[in-house]
C-alpha cells in the first residue's frame, strides 16, 4: 500500500517548471497543497468530475507546459466519459495521476466502485490513452513518477493507497484568487522565457 | 472541382456566427453534436486555428473551457437545450472562480415541438441559465444570432461572465420526423 501524502511529496518534489497541476476537490487537492503551495497549482474545491476535463482544455492551450491533474477515485468516477474525450484528443503533454483509495474519503468513507469491479487504469487504456501504470506499493513509485511527468501523453498513472483520513492542509479556497494566482504565474512565466 | 465539405450554404445565417467566433479569437470549440449546429460544427473543424473536441457530455465542455481559459485561450461551446440540465453543478466552476464562458445553445422543446422528451429541458432552458448566472440573449433571426455571438464574447472575456445565446427553434426549424 502506498502512503498518498508521501507518495505526491515525491511526485511533485524538484518539479519542473513547466509542470501545471490541477487538483481534484477532496484529499488530493490538500495533497497537493501539502506537497508545496505554489502558484502553478490550481486547487479545486468543487466542480466534481470536471478536473480531467480541465486539465485537457488547460493541455491544448500551453503545448509547452505539462499538465498533470492529481485527483481521486470517487472524482474521477464522476468524469469517467472525459477519459474518452482525452483519449480521442491525445495531448501529448497531459497526465492524469489518480490517487485511488477504494473509498469516498470526504463523506465518510464509503467503499467505492474501484475496490468492487471497477479498474481506473484498464478504462484509461480501453478509452485510448497511450500508456498507463498502477503502483500498489512504494517501490513502484518511481516508474508512476516518470510515466506522469516525462512520458508522451496522454497517459494515466493509479496510486493505490490507504484510506486513513490525514491531517487537512487547506490551501486558498477563493476560487477568483486561485484563478488569478495561477494565470499570473503563466503569464509570469511567459515573459521570462520570451526575454 | 470538389465542394468544400467546411463550406456553408449560400444562406446559412451560421456563416456569419462562425465569422463573429472568427473575429473574436476564439481558438478551442467544444460540443455536443446537435443538426442545428452541423455546419457551424463542420465550418469549425474545417479551421486550422480552431481546436474542436467532441465532448460525452456537456458539463465536460464547461470544465475544458475553463482549463482552455486557464492557459490564455478564448473558447465556445456549442449543444443543444437538453445539455443544459447536465451541467448545472459545473456551472459553479465559472461562478467560484470568474470564469468567462460562452455557450450557442440550438433550441428543442418550444416551437412546433414533434418530440413530447424535449418539452421539459427546452422549457427549463433559460429560467436555468439565469439561475446559474448567465446572461441569456435568445435569437429569432439569422442576424441577431451573429450580432449576439459577438456581443457575448465580449461581455463573457472583456467583462468575465457567463453568457448563453439561444439559438430559437422557430429560427433553426422544428425537426420532421
Amino acid at each position: 500500500m502506498i502512503e498518498r501524502r508521501e507518495a505526491i511529496a515525491e511526485i511533485l518534489k524538484d518539479r519542473p517548471d513547466n509542470l501545471l497541476v490541477i487538483s481534484g476537490l477532496g484529499s488530493p487537492t490538500y495533497d497537493v497543497a501539502a506537497a508545496g503551495d505554489v502558484a502553478q497549482n490550481f486547487y479545486l474545491w468543487g466542480a466534481m468530475g470536471g478536473a480531467a476535463a480541465m486539465g485537457l482544455g488547460l493541455a491544448l492551450a500551453r503545448p509547452d507546459a505539462r499538465v498533470l491533474v492529481i485527483t481521486g477515485d470517487g472524482e474521477m468516477l464522476m468524469g469517467l466519459g472525459s477519459l474518452a474525450t482525452l483519449a480521442a484528443k491525445a495531448p501529448a503533454n497531459l497526465a492524469v495521476l489518480v490517487i485511488d483509495n477504494e473509498a469516498f474519503g470526504e463523506t465518510g468513507g464509503q467503499a467505492s466502485h474501484t475496490g468492487k469491479t471497477t479498474n481506473l487504469a484498464a478504462v484509461a487504456l480501453a478509452c485510448g490513452f497511450r500508456q498507463v501504470a498502477t503502483a500498489h506499493k512504494q517501490p513502484d513509485l518511481a516508474a508512476v513518477k516518470q510515466l506522469v511527468l516525462e512520458d508522451t501523453g496522454p497517459v494515466f498513472g493509479v496510486l493505490k493507497t490507504g484510506s486513513d483520513e490525514l491531517e487537512r492542509v487547506l490551501p486558498e479556497r477563493d476560487g477568483h484568487i486561485i484563478r488569478h494566482t495561477f494565470k499570473t504565474a503563466l503569464t509570469n512565466q511567459q515573459n521570462g522565457e520570451s526575454k | 472541382m470538389r465542394a468544400d465539405p467546411f463550406a456553408f450554404a449560400a444562406d446559412d445565417w451560421r456563416a456569419n456566427i462562425f465569422a463573429a467566433l472568427k473575429e473574436q479569437q476564439v481558438q478551442q470549440m467544444a460540443y455536443v453534436p446537435d443538426a442545428g449546429h452541423a455546419s457551424l460544427i463542420n465550418a469549425c473543424h474545417g479551421d486550422d486555428g480552431i481546436n474542436c473536441t467532441v465532448l460525452t457530455t456537456e458539463e465536460e465542455g464547461v470544465a475544458l473551457l475553463a482549463g482552455a481559459e486557464l492557459g490564455g485561450q478564448r473558447g465556445v461551446m456549442l449543444m443543444q437545450s437538453s445539455g443544459v440540465g447536465n451541467c448545472v453543478n459545473m456551472f459553479s466552476l465559472l461562478k467560484s472562480c470568474g470564469f468567462p464562458f460562452v455557450t450557442l445553445v440550438t433550441m428543442r422543446g418550444e416551437w412546433g415541438e414533434f418530440n413530447p422528451w424535449q418539452m421539459p429541458m427546452g422549457q427549463a432552458t433559460e429560467e436555468t441559465f439565469r439561475r446559474s448566472g448567465f446572461v441569456v440573449y435568445r435569437a429569432d433571426t439569422g442576424e441577431d444570432a451573429a450580432a449576439m455571438t459577438g456581443s457575448a464574447m465580449r461581455l463573457a472575456y472583456d467583462s468575465n461572465c457567463p453568457v448563453a445565446v439561444l439559438l430559437s427553434q422557430r429560427l433553426i426549424g422544428a425537426k420532421d420526423f
